[in-house]
This record gives C-alpha cells, structure tokens and sequence, in this order.
C-alpha cells in the first residue's frame, strides 16, 4: 500500500451553499460544531469559524454565490480540517497584491486573506479573472 | 433576531441574545443611533457575551457605531468580547482603536458612570 496516498484523506464533506448573509452565519456554525467533534479547543474552534466566516462574506460580496465544503483530515495520529471556499465569480486579478492586502487599523476593505491566513495552519489560493475563486484552508488539531 | 435595547436611567443597553446576521448588526446599529435621540441617552452598552465570532465585517459596524453615537454627544463601550474571540481578532488584525471596551456590564457601566461625568465637568468648566 502506498503510504502516501493514504497519508491524508478526506473521511466526510459537509457543503453549505453561500449566497445571502445568513449564509455566513450557518456556515461558520457548521464549521464550529464540526471543530468541536474533531475535539479541537474552544480557541481553535473560533479561529476555524472566525476563517470561514471571512471566506463566506467575500464570497457573498464579491461572487454573490458559491459554496463551502467541510471535511475531516486524517493523518498518522493527528485529525485536522479542511475548508474549502469555491465561487465562480469574477477571480482575483492580481492575486499578490491581494495577498497583501489586510485591514488597515482604519477599516478599509481589502480581501482579509492575510488575516486568513495567519487563523490557520495551511491556506491556499486559486483564482483567475473570469474563473472564480478557490481558497482552501486547512487547520491540524494540537 | 432582533436585539432588546433597554434603557436604564440615561444609558441604553443593547444585550444580544443570539448569533447575528450582517443584516442584524446593522439594525442594531441603526437602532442605536436612532434612540440615543428619542431617549436623550449620555450612554451606550453593547453586551457581545454571546457572540462567539467578531469577524471583520462585525468589527467594523461595532466601530462605525460607536463613532455615529459619539457624533450625537454619548459614549458607547462595547462589553463582554471572550477570550477565545479576542485571539481571533488580534490574529485576523482587527484592533478596535478607538472603542472603549469592558470585561463586563456591570463593568461597563462603571466606565460610563466616570466617563459622562467627566465629560459633565469639563462642560462645566468651559
């Protein structure tokens, strides 16, 4: 048996369709509930759904629609989760630029993709102009 | 879900019960600004106890109305952020400058009580 085909496997997928506010809502709950069975803490369970609720919002104001995708991670003795946000909206245009885009201390709007990022343990990002977007971001339970 | 505004005495305290939508929090913040006007308030508590994720788009209402209520003369403090929730700000980057913050209501409304005070005073002296 190859070990690392094995190694990380998806166990189960929870999709949650993304097209209005309350959305965002459902979505970063589900998420929470999923983190609390996976056993993560209180701590890593809000940053899990702090993430998806920023990855939901930029779907809803800049694709208008799309979906998120939950699963379970396994690898060795460790569990962890995998988020994916899927769009089929307008893409990222200069996805370095975007990338470095925060929140300003001020509040102007940027993606929140660092701030992403930083809430999780693997983020990653797929998305060109008239394509849609895919960021799929991933956390291991400690 | 609408949030109960109760007033008590010269502040307003706005104690949410449930998650809330991005539509929800605007109301709320629009509520607000509204009945500082109709109640003549000096204060405001926003209670976020329950609140179990304060995301950007959640900070940045809190903050715009805080700065609309101190545009009609009364101090907001926005009470009961948890410690988990905290992380989860600092982490995405999301500082709050600028918003008076309290552990709790009973906290926050001691803040109140020294801050529309201390704003009587210095009217007082001027």
């Amino acid at each position: 048996m190859d070990k690392h085909r094995v190694a990380i496997r998806a166990l189960d997928e929870t999709r949650i369709a993304i097209c209005a506010d309350m959305d965002i809502v459902a979505a970063r709950q589900c998420g929470r509930t999923l983190a609390a069975e996976l056993g993560f803490s209180n701590t890593d369970a809000t940053l899990i759904a702090t993430a998806i609720s920023e990855l939901a919002r930029n779907i809803v104001i800049y694709a208008k629609e799309g979906e998120i995708t939950l699963s379970t991670l396994q690898k060795s003795e460790s569990c962890g989760i995998v988020v994916v946000a899927h769009d089929n909206g307008p893409g990222i245009p200069d996805l370095e630029q975007a990338m470095k885009m925060g929140y300003s201390t001020s509040g102007s709007l940027g993606f929140g993709l660092p701030g992403v990022s930083r809430l999780m343990d693997e983020f990653k990002i797929d998305s060109r102009p008239g394509h849609g977007t895919t960021v799929t971001i991933k956390k291991w339970k400690r | 879900m609408q949030v109960p505004i109760l007033k008590q005495g010269p502040y307003l305290i706005a104690s949410i019960q449930s998650a809330l939508s991005d539509a929800d929090l605007m109301q709320l913040r629009d509520a607000l600004v509204a009945k500082v006007s109709t109640f003549r308030s000096r204060g405001v508590i926003v209670d976020v106890t329950v609140l179990d994720v304060l995301d950007s788009f959640a900070s940045r209402t809190l903050r715009d109305l805080v700065r609309m209520i101190k545009l009609r003369g009364a101090i907001t403090v926005i009470v009961g952020i948890q410690p988990e929730v905290a992380f989860a700000m600092v982490q995405l980057g999301l500082t709050m400058e600028g918003v008076a913050t309290a552990l709790d209501l009973e906290e926050g409304i001691a803040y109140l009580d020294r801050a529309t005070t201390r704003k009587a005073v210095i009217a007082g002296d001027g």
